[in-house]
């Protein structure tokens, strides 16, 4: 748990707003907003933030699954935006994605073992035949599916175990990364703690690196190493998970974190309200984003865009006001 | 405490052409003025159609209330006229449901629709209404509320389209708030907001809240007295404290070892295997005896009844007293 798997830099994903028959463009949403990272080998980088704050954006738009409009991904020093097609189909082996809704991510007129082992033949790792079914039986074990699943179809499948067939799809092609984005988000809680479950096992046991992508706190807290929080595009924060959820230093993590309901009504906390709602990404605020909804706002933060910075010990922050 | 609310065996069944659903089967519980009163469960364990049956917004056919009684201030609401139900509706009863995106008339402006509720039960007249959807609209803390009466839902966020509905549902200051799933579709920082109005506008007007959700963060932040639903019968009933310190029935306990955040670092998240039974085919006895790991030859022979395993903590288990936390 050392070396650098993904770098991202300075990379952005913005969507033109048009209007009209001709369809001229009017604007931009800022989706991802200059944001840098960097994922190391078998580690899990949770990423947090409201809706519409660009997390999902971020996760696909690194696997080239949106075209970036600027910026640089590399994978083991590798170029990932300006790969050629042959270079862009060996690292899609290496990274691959787990999508959130377990019900319209599944093709329903294929089943299981299609799923799993469409890939393999694409790639042409093997052929259609016994050999291929042994290996889908053995990757569909490993996610808790069993043979007698291998020809049935999605819409047999409850919600937990259409999420465990997306989590074997992903693993087929055995990737070194993969995007969960909002994994466990539509299922219930106890079928919810199978599936995270799942996901540590398969890191513990294959060294694989996820970037995962959640709007619940505590799943992040629970499965990640480090965690960044989004706001409106842009990361904020960036940290090792303990010094994130025991010590923040942007006050939109504050605010977030004190907002989490907790499951101990022993507990009482001093919560930060934030006024308002999230503004749009089409026409976001000036200098500090946050600063609409900042207590802390100064003069500064409506001029001038804050630095995302190393406050010491990767504990990245882009704000005027943290020390 | 004065009981506000009381549902005595309530059953309602879905006739379908594949076998009956029984949805809701023998539910008791009761509501204490001013208090919060949390329904738990995951999808499919009958919370929601507990609620809507209450009001009597069950689609009939195919659902229908078999049996039971909801006493709501000395009236059984499910054998008054349709006309008196219509009339505590909104009025003495009001709902909040979990979409606020689709529970909104697009065609008509939020300040019309919090007064339509104030002209059919108070008799007010449109520009009074108007009048009080404007005090409402305040009362939620959404700012330019002059403003915001003329808006139509599609040019709100989420976030303050679900404050309209809770303006609207407490224009008529009910004495009881039912509401399924109010912020599971909002985001944490706004759910923190509405959570506030709620618990707020509780202590300031005295309305008994019934608070149905699958989050048990928002229920210990919110709730006086708790009742766990599974496969449409109530497994457990306690005060919140009682409930989170010292849970009786083994689903109870294997929900709160799955949340992420009451686990310890490093420790593994502890699973319910299985999944909720399918309505159709309920397994005999206590219907989650296939997946708890507590479970008898005993446990599939009869169905539990709820009892009193501790002063005012009732559980539907046979080994309450052994299982632990």
């Amino acid at each position: 748990m050392s070396e650098v798997l993904l770098e991202v830099n300075n990379l952005k994903k913005y969507f033109p707003i048009t209007r009209g028959f001709i369809k001229s463009k009017v604007g931009d949403v800022k989706a991802v907003d200059d944001v840098s990272l960097f994922i190391k080998e078998g580690e899990t980088l949770g990423i947090v933030g409201e809706s519409g704050c660009g997390k999902s954006t971020l996760g696909r738009t690194l696997l080239r699954l949106y075209d970036a409009t600027a910026g640089e991904v590399r994978f083991r020093g590798k170029d990932v935006l300006n790969a050629p097609k042959d270079q862009i189909k060996e690292l899609r082996k290496e990274m691959q994605i787990v999508f959130q809704d377990p019900y319209s991510s599944l093709n329903p007129r294929m089943t299981v073992s299609q799923i799993v082992g469409e890939a393999l033949v694409e790639h042409g790792l093997y052929r259609k035949g016994k050999e291929l079914d042994d290996y889908v039986v053995e990757i569909m074990n490993k996610c808790g599916l069993a043979r007698y699943h291998m020809n049935r179809y999605p819409h047999e499948f409850s919600g937990g175990q259409r999420q465990r067939i997306g989590v074997a799809r992903a693993l087929a092609l055995s990737p070194s990364f993969i995007v969960a984005d909002e994994p466990v988000s539509a299922l219930d809680v106890s079928i919810q703690s199978q599936v995270i479950n799942l996901f540590t096992d398969l890191q513990r046991e294959l060294n694989i690196s996820y970037m995962f992508i959640s709007h619940d706190l505590g799943v992040v807290r629970y499965i990640s190493h480090r965690v960044g929080v989004m706001y409106l595009g842009s990361m904020v924060e960036l940290a090792d998970k303990n010094a994130l959820f025991d010590n923040s230093k942007h006050p939109y993590t504050q605010a977030l974190l004190s907002a989490i309901p907790h499951p101990d009504p022993t507990m009482k906390r001093d919560r930060i309200i934030l006024e308002g709602d999230i503004p749009s990404p089409a026409n976001p605020p000036s200098g500090c984003k946050f600063h609409t909804r900042c207590m802390y706002v100064e003069d500064i933060c409506r001029e001038e865009v804050p630095e995302f910075r190393d406050l010491g010990g990767e504990h990245f922050v882009a704000c005027h006001l943290a020390k | 405490m004065t009981k506000l609310l009381e549902v005595k065996d309530l059953k309602t069944y879905f006739y379908t052409d594949d076998g009956v659903v029984k949805a809701v089967d023998g539910v008791d519980f009761s509501v204490e003025a001013g208090k919060t009163i949390g329904i738990v469960g995951e999808s499919g364990c009958g919370k929601s159609i507990t609620a809507m049956s209450i009001l009597r917004l069950i689609p009939d056919p195919p659902g229908k209330i078999v049996n039971g009684e909801v006493i709501f201030e000395e009236e059984d609401l499910t054998k008054v006229s349709d006309k008196r139900i219509r009339e505590i509706r909104g009025n003495n009863i009001s709902m909040i449901f979990q979409e606020p995106m689709t529970s909104l008339n697009p065609v008509f402006t939020v300040g019309f629709q919090i007064g339509e509720v104030l002209m059919l039960h108070q008799k007010l007249s449109e520009e009074e209404a108007k009048k009080r959807a404007i005090e409402m609209i305040n009362l939620v803390g959404i700012p330019n509320a002059e403003r915001i009466v003329g808006e139509y839902p599609h040019q709100l966020s989420g976030g303050m389209r679900q404050r309209v509905m809770i303006a609207m549902a407490l224009a008529c200051q009910p004495k009881l708030l039912i509401a399924d799933e109010p912020t599971t579709a909002l985001d944490v920082t706004i759910q923190a907001q509405i959570l506030e109005i709620m618990n707020d506008l509780k202590s300031r007007l005295n309305t008994s809240i019934m608070l149905i959700t699958h989050d048990l963060g928002v229920i210990s932040e919110m709730a006086d007295h708790v009742i766990v639903m599974y496969s449409g019968k109530v497994v457990e009933d306690a005060p919140i404290m009682e409930l989170f310190k010292n849970p009786r029935h083994p689903y109870t306990i294997g929900l709160m070892a799955s949340i992420p955040s009451l686990v310890k670092e490093g420790q593994r998240l502890e699973t319910i295997p299985g999944a909720v039974p399918n309505p159709l085919y309920l397994p005999k006895g206590c219907y989650f005896h296939p997946r708890c790991k507590y479970a008898t030859d005993e446990c599939k022979k009869a169905q539990p009844e709820l009892r009193e395993v501790a002063p005012g903590h009732k559980a539907a288990c046979i080994r309450a007293e052994e299982v632990t936390r």
